[in-house]
């Protein structure tokens, strides 16, 4: 009908070639070796600036998005508008003394921020940007950023036994119960998806994607699974209203009491990475990731979608995301633990489980829109 | 119905639950005296089983300065100004319980303008404590944002205060014989722009807080104090009348016009923190209205009827006056001998000090998230325990 109403613009919308970093660092690899080590380089420099940059920059964006809801300004000192705070505060961090309790499990004290690091790190290379803008894509990638996901709560684990303080204890125990109870939501929520699109490659979804995101493409049931994705993720994120681990009013600082300078700030620029990957994958998996706004058969507003070039899609569907989970940090408070857990077993595990029978009907019946 | 008293040392021995399936053993946790949720330099000895508290133990003293002490080596104005550092949100209700306490001794029968001037100020320091406290409640909950409101209206009220004072918290304006200086030519207006403003803020924390699910959640049903409980332990204020006992003394021992002025006394049933948090919200409202309808009535007359360079002596004996601050019944009690113009004893009967200890009578066998709700919900300031 579209069509008719605005000609036949372009016949059909572009179709994209997925090429990974790690793909074109095995086709150098043939013919010129040094190729394919810049490509390794360009990956490994790649992720590594990117994790410390973004880290940086969701800080700011937290701050100034807190700084507004609550009616002030944040930070505006260094730098235009603040944009150097992150910077001095990374400074800051650098160089405080790194304390460690004298009757700290002093290995297991200094591994666990590592552990968490290298968790977040694992899962950012997975995500895919735009189609040309992604490091490795696996073909079991959803299983993998999951799997990956949960071992970063072996850091906080580590964290809150070796800090000897009751509070960290307390915090880490808090973080185990509360991440691997969200844990079965989240994989609930991402099975949905992976039944649609019927791959567990983070690319090939996106592509399964082409002629609608599954949010709405698998109506109620996407939408459902959206939500428990996005509530158990935020949980997994610990962040308010999930953030019993650290709960500052309770535990004074929870699992990471105890941590000063670099190792804190490593626990916290995970956190952060966390975020958005989180955010990343919420939209990559439910609103299309880099997949421009497609509805099936409408080739013409497919078309013009196209115009707007994928890596910007991607980013704004992140951004989006990042910001409904800050919109909800600095408005609700925080539940308490015998809530956390009903929450999740009583009410999301239900939830999730008949969303996904649902879910296995509509592929099933075909019933979803643009079965094709 | 009496209270079980224990010694400390029965309170602080640990059990060892071997019995039970799970072979778990209790164990001491010390939140603060420097703790986020404290309020100051409370130290609280919780005695946990994993997260479930079995027993809180106020300890006191980390703020005590020895103002009684203080009190019987000055005389009663200047023992005015110390009363501003005890709970330094009650400033003004401070003040006005020494300066009470003196006039009923000396039986000076003040003008209509100080009366009034007087209501209207402690109204005011009532509005302002009560925002101050809702949004430091959001903060124990883990919601920030609701401290930076309360923070943001308040200020304005401080802002009147220090236009006719020259000070924001500790004031040191009522004084006995009357108020220590005029109410600045702005102050009628001042008052009326900032109640206009503040009324409807009054519905914006409502709909951020109030009606929010995890709030509800979080407060109905927590730490439920029963009107008996609260009556034995000498609870006073919100957190008495939450319980449903219905003890103001702005209603019950009219004290400067609060005879003439209508007001309803916010009552709960339940006594959790969700009537603590609905009575002090409403007493929010009730107060502005107070101020409605005072603030274009102010009589003309002085402001100061004692002179202030004259020595006061208190007849001898002792004497007592009470009043309702923003966290319950301030008593200032002084032993005078008849000769000299300090008390040969003074004491203060402070709200917090009754009230802190019914933290324990609340938070037992439930989590450490509802102990923070508790101690917020009973609103306590450590420096008016320990004074």
């Amino acid at each position: 009908m579209l069509d008719f109403l605005f000609g036949q613009l372009v016949a059909t919308h572009a179709t994209f070639d997925v090429v990974t970093l790690s793909d074109r660092t095995t086709q150098a690899l043939a013919e010129d070796p040094w190729l394919a080590a810049g490509y390794a380089l360009l990956g490994l420099a790649g992720v590594g600036g990117f994790l410390s940059l973004l880290g940086m920059a969701l800080i700011y964006v937290e701050r100034k998005v807190a700084a507004h809801f609550q009616c002030r300004l944040g930070p505006m000192r260094v730098g235009w508008h603040g944009m150097l705070q992150s910077v001095a505060d990374a400074i800051k961090l650098l160089l405080k003394e790194d304390i460690i309790p004298d009757r700290a499990d002093r290995v297991l004290f200094l591994i666990a921020p590592v552990f968490s690091i290298i968790a977040t790190t694992l899962g950012l290379i997975l995500i895919p940007m735009s189609p040309s803008l992604q490091v490795v894509d696996l073909n079991i990638g959803v299983i993998f950023i999951s799997a990956v996901s949960s071992f970063g709560v072996l850091g906080i684990l580590l964290a809150g036994w070796s800090s000897n303080n009751k509070w960290s204890l307390l915090g880490a125990m808090r973080a185990g119960a509360q991440f691997i109870s969200y844990e079965i939501s989240v994989t609930l929520s991402l099975l949905v998806v992976t039944l649609f699109a019927g791959s567990l490659q983070l690319s090939e979804i996106v592509q399964s994607q082409q002629d609608g995101w599954w949010i709405w493409r698998g109506h109620i049931v996407g939408l459902v699974a959206f939500f428990v994705f996005l509530i158990a993720s935020t949980a997994e994120l610990n962040r308010p209203p999930f953030d019993l681990p650290e709960a500052e009013s309770e535990l004074t600082g929870g699992f990471h009491t105890e941590y000063s300078g670099l190792r804190f700030s490593f626990f916290f620029l995970a956190e952060f990475i966390n975020m958005f990957i989180a955010s990343a994958l919420a939209a990559t998996l439910f609103l299309g990731g880099w997949m421009p706004f497609h509805i099936g058969g409408l080739h013409t507003f497919n078309g013009l979608m196209d115009l707007i070039p994928p890596g910007l899609w991607f980013a704004g569907k992140t951004t989006f995301i990042i910001f409904l989970i800050m919109w909800v940090r600095w408005t609700f408070p925080r539940l308490r633990v015998d809530q956390l857990m009903r929450l999740e077993w009583k009410f999301l595990l239900p939830v999730g489980f008949i969303n996904l029978f649902a879910a296995a009907t509509l592929v099933i019946t075909k019933l979803y829109f643009f079965p094709w | 119905m009496a209270v079980k008293v224990s010694t400390l040392d029965e309170r602080i021995k640990l059990t060892d639950s071997a019995d039970s399936p799970l072979d778990t053993q209790e164990y001491f946790i010390n939140m603060g005296p420097q703790h986020p949720a404290t309020h100051g330099v409370l130290r609280l000895m919780l005695k946990l089983d994993g997260e479930t508290v079995r027993e809180v133990i106020p300890v006191l003293g980390y703020i005590h300065r020895g103002i009684e002490k203080i009190g019987e080596h000055s005389t009663y104005r200047q023992f005015v100004h110390l009363t501003d550092r005890c709970d330094y949100l009650s400033a003004m209700m401070n003040n006005w319980a020494v300066s009470l306490m003196v006039e009923k001794a000396l039986k000076v029968e003040l003008n209509d303008r100080i009366e009034y001037i007087r209501t209207i100020m402690a109204e005011l320091e009532r509005i302002q404590s009560h925002m101050l406290w809702w949004g430091v409640l959001g903060m124990d909950l883990g919601a920030f944002t609701p401290f930076l409101y309360g923070f943001r209206d308040r200020e304005l009220i401080t802002d009147i205060f220090e236009e006719t004072i020259g000070c924001r918290l500790t004031m040191n304006y009522i004084q006995p014989g009357g108020v220590m200086d005029d109410i600045h030519p702005n102050f009628v207006d001042r008052v009326k722009k900032v109640i206009e403003y503040a009324k409807p803020k009054i519905d914006e924390y409502e709909e951020l807080l109030s009606g929010n699910v995890i709030i509800q959640e979080r407060l109905r049903n927590v730490g439920v104090l029963s009107a008996d409980k609260a009556t034995s332990l000498g609870v006073t204020g919100p957190v008495l009348r939450a319980s449903g006992v219905p003890l103001d003394l702005r209603r019950v021992a009219p004290y400067g016009v609060y005879d003439k002025v209508n007001f309803e006394v916010a009552v709960g049933s339940v006594g959790d923190c969700w009537d603590r948090y609905w009575v002090r919200i409403e007493e929010i409202r009730q107060s502005m209205s107070m101020i409605e309808q005072l603030i274009d009535n102010i009589p003309a007359g002085k402001t100061m009827l004692m002179k202030p360079a004259k020595k006061t002596v208190l007849p001898e004996g002792s004497h007592y006056a009470q009043l309702e601050t923003a966290r319950g019944i301030l008593g200032i009690y002084a032993v005078s001998d008849g000769v000299s113009d300090k008390p040969v004893r003074i004491h203060m009967r402070s709200p917090n000090y009754n009230n802190v200890w019914s933290a324990d009578e609340m938070t037992r066998d439930s989590r450490i998230g509802d102990l923070v709700a508790n101690v917020s919900s009973i609103d306590i300031v450590v420096p008016d325990i320990d004074r």
